[in-house]
């Protein structure tokens, strides 16, 4: 397995990030706060209890988020965790630059595992679709288990999908990466319950408790910088599927699919070949926020086009140790 | 269910933003953004009841009638309830979660689910109504701040309603809600409503429970689900949102004694800050400000607050609740585990206490078992040297224990820890005095 270190900076290093970041912030809400503090508190958590944590960094929103928190979690000391990326190669180009941007600036460790190694040495098939996003569980199970991760830390939220609604804060992974709904854990109160054998890991799942909204509304308060393609902007795209995908190293407009420049930004940030635009003129997070309010298309359902394979998909590749 | 056919969102109309062809009635999106930013406080709430009662139907249409369905799961849902033959929508199909459930049409597992209005947001634990699985109404219920209890009209008070209210008590859930379901089944009768109300009530008296609220509804047809029905006219008190909205959410742990279990120590050894060393944790209970003396247990060491930082600057002040930074006058060396308290009224930690418990796993608890302890953040070694009785759920009254407990048994039992324990009692929400068997 390859794995590239991206950046690897002295972690004695103090970062002027953060400190930009939270003097302008102004958190008022009430119900924020309370699902700051707790994220935070979940985050020490995993701290005070593992050995080898990391964060799932994609440098969509949520991770973003995640990584926000943990920051704050352990100011004004380094982060007391390393980043992983399962890069499926067919990334949109601007989401790249923005993660190594926060990666350099923050002097944080990141790791990345291509997709494109599993599939050159043949553990890995492309999938006749080209899509690679169902393609990510194997690299990542791989990494956690090549790196001895114990705690790998998502920014999967309950809201998101309906077999998500049941995952523990907490949630015990097997060797094989597997998730088994039926034997999950009580978690009570703050109690987070993190032992595990050897081999097994622990899912954490800081933003569990936060909406789309309060992930929206919190990145306006905090002025939390997203990668461009969030916000409305020119793009050439094609229709597939009923979704507007934009062209790249991946693939491009096949038959009678034609290319078309459209104002749009992306809700999800993923692999291009999967990931829909949608047409939007929101160029801020406050048009962003009334556009989620008006619209009222579920995330997933609108922008995902592997996750409309059914209703039961998601449960299926978590079993499988996705995300 | 079937698969849901791809969300077309660029076919709606030119203009990306249109609520008018999503079936939503129009609002003023600018108003709305604004109403669903401000302050807002939250309310965790736990929903209980036996298989068949209604409680996805009420669960469903609470989501559903507070527009907090979003428009193409209500598509999957229309499909799948025309081709079940149904005519009207089956809004239980939108809270029944994982595929074991759907296939067997129970809900196994606490759900947790998500909901705005102006007045408030919410977090809702969804628990699973078979006996078996009263570990979850536990689970769901252990930092709600109010459980809402179902029962079907037609059947009133059943030894499930009994179990689920006994737990919403143990965990010192502050505020029940009785919601008598199917009302429209037993012809809107409010003599029904009255014998139901005040059996429950008295039981709940029994229970040493404050406040319960009772409302007659039915969750098939959104009586007194969100708006007030006019079909019962008898009844003037709130609807079940209306009465979320508006429950007192007291901040009563705020004149008490100041807790700050240590998560987690902070030491940046940077040039800039070579001897900072910042205790991080979380406030569970009290409130702490800089100059308070403390007590570090179970050492017993004195100091006082030198300052409360957060990455959002230094505080005057920091409440239960708020996860914050603590630096202390003096260097006595904590560590994950240690307890912060303020010196008034400092808990004694102890190796051997009662417990009130109730198992969780499937392998029977042994009088004589050996495991692990869970206290605040600290974790030891602990002997469950005796069961002292069980509860029984019907008398209220603690019966001669087993030499083993089963699933989903409440005891009181005494337990042998390694360590002292700063140990104190049970407060509702459970940020202090509760704990944690974990067996090996
Ligand atoms: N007539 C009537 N039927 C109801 C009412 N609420 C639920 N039901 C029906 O009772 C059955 C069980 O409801 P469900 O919500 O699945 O119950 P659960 O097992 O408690 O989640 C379904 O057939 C519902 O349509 C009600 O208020 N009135």
């Amino acid at each position: 397995m390859t794995l590239t270190d991206t950046t690897l900076t002295d972690t004695t290093l103090t970062d002027t990030t953060l400190t930009d970041t939270v003097a302008l912030a102004h958190v008022t809400s009430p119900h924020l706060k309370t699902l700051e503090s707790e994220a935070i508190h979940i985050l020490r958590e995993v701290a005070g209890q593992f050995d080898r944590p990391v964060i799932l960094f994609s440098a969509g929103k949520d991770s973003v988020l995640v990584l926000h928190l943990a920051r704050k979690a352990f100011h004004p000391a380094p982060l007391p965790f390393s980043l992983l990326h399962v890069d499926t190669g067919h990334n949109f180009p601007e989401v790249l630059e923005y993660r190594d941007r926060v990666v350099a600036q923050g002097g944080l460790r990141l790791q990345v595992a291509h997709v494109q190694d599993w599939i050159d040495d043949g553990r890995l098939a492309e999938r006749p679709d080209g899509t690679r996003n169902p393609l990510q569980t194997v690299p990542l199970v791989d990494t956690i288990a090549a790196e001895k991760f114990d705690a790998v830390i998502g920014g999967a939220r309950r809201d998101e999908e309906r077999s998500r609604a049941k995952e523990r804060i907490f949630s015990l992974r097997d060797s094989f990466g597997g998730w088994d709904p039926r034997r999950q854990r009580p978690e009570l109160w703050g109690l987070y319950n993190g032992r595990h054998a050897p081999g097994e890991h622990v899912r954490v799942f800081p933003l569990s408790n936060w909406t789309e909204l309060d992930v929206w509304n919190y990145i306006e308060a905090e002025r939390i910088e997203l990668p461009q393609i969030y916000y409305s902007h020119q793009r050439d795209v094609f229709k597939r599927g009923g979704m507007w995908l934009a062209p790249g190293d991946w693939g491009g407009p096949k038959g009678r699919e034609v290319i078309e420049r459209r104002t749009v930004r992306y809700r999800t940030v993923g692999d291009m070949s999967c990931t829909g635009a949608v047409e939007s003129t929101a160029t801020d997070v406050r048009a962003v926020i009334e556009e989620i309010i008006a619209t009222r298309i579920t995330e997933r359902g609108a922008t995902r086009a592997d996750d409309q394979l059914g209703e039961a998909a998601m449960e299926d590749r978590k079993r499988e140790g996705y995300f | 269910m079937s698969t849901a056919a791809p969300t077309d969102v660029t076919d709606v109309d030119d203009t990306p933003v249109d609520v008018t062809s999503n079936n939503v009635t129009p609002v003023d999106v600018h108003e709305l953004a604004a109403e669903l930013t401000t302050s807002r406080r939250l309310l965790r709430f736990a929903t209980a009841g036996s298989v068949d009662d209604g409680k996805s139907t009420l669960v469903g249409r609470l989501l559903h009638d507070s527009k907090s369905v979003l428009s193409d799961t209500l598509d999957a849902v229309e499909r799948t309830s025309q081709a079940r033959g149904l005519d009207t929508l089956d809004l239980s199909l939108l809270v029944d979660g994982l595929r074991a459930e759907r296939e067997q049409g129970i809900t196994i597992d606490v759900a947790y689910r998500y909901f705005a209005t102006p007045a408030r947001t919410f977090i809702l634990a969804d628990t699973p109504g078979h006996v078996q699985y009263t570990r979850n109404t536990v689970t769901g219920a252990s930092t709600a701040d109010l459980v809402v209890i179902l029962t079907d009209a037609r059947t009133g008070v059943v030894n499930q309603t009994r179990r689920h209210a006994a737990v919403a008590a143990l965990l010192g859930v502050p505020h029940l809600l009785l919601a008598v379901n199917k009302i429209d089944l037993v012809d809107y009768d409010q003599q029904v409503f009255d014998a139901i109300a005040a059996e429950f009530s008295a039981y709940a008296v029994e229970l040493g429970i404050p406040e319960v609220t009772a409302i007659p509804i039915s969750a098939l047809h959104g009586d007194n689900v969100v708006t007030r029905s006019e079909r019962i006219g008898w009844y003037t008190g709130p609807s079940v949102l209306e009465h979320l909205e508006n429950v007192d959410l007291a901040d009563q742990s705020t004149t008490e004694a100041v807790r700050f279990p240590v998560q987690y120590v902070i030491r940046p050894r940077s040039d800039e800050l070579p001897d900072y060393r910042g205790y991080a944790g979380r406030v569970t209970a009290g409130t702490v400000r800089p100059g308070d003396e403390i007590v570090v247990l179970p050492s017993g060491g004195r100091s006082a607050v030198q300052s409360i930082d957060t990455a959002d600057g230094p505080r005057d002040l920091a409440r239960a609740g708020e996860s914050v930074t603590l630096l202390l006058e003096d260097d006595l060396d904590l560590s994950r585990g240690d307890l912060i308290s303020g010196v008034a009224d400092a808990p004694e930690p102890v190796t051997e206490f009662g417990a009130t418990i109730t198992l969780l796993a499937e392998r029977p608890l042994r009088r004589g078992a050996r495991a692990l302890l869970r206290y605040g953040t600290s974790t030891t070694r602990v002997i469950v040297t005796s069961i002292d009785g069980l509860l029984d759920i019907d008398s209220l009254t603690y019966r001669p224990a087993p030499d083993a407990l089963a699933l989903n048994d409440i005891a009181k039992v005494t337990l042998r820890t390694a360590d002292a324990l700063p140990v104190e009692d049970y407060r509702p929400g459970g940020a202090v005095g509760s704990l944690l068997i974990i067996e090996p």
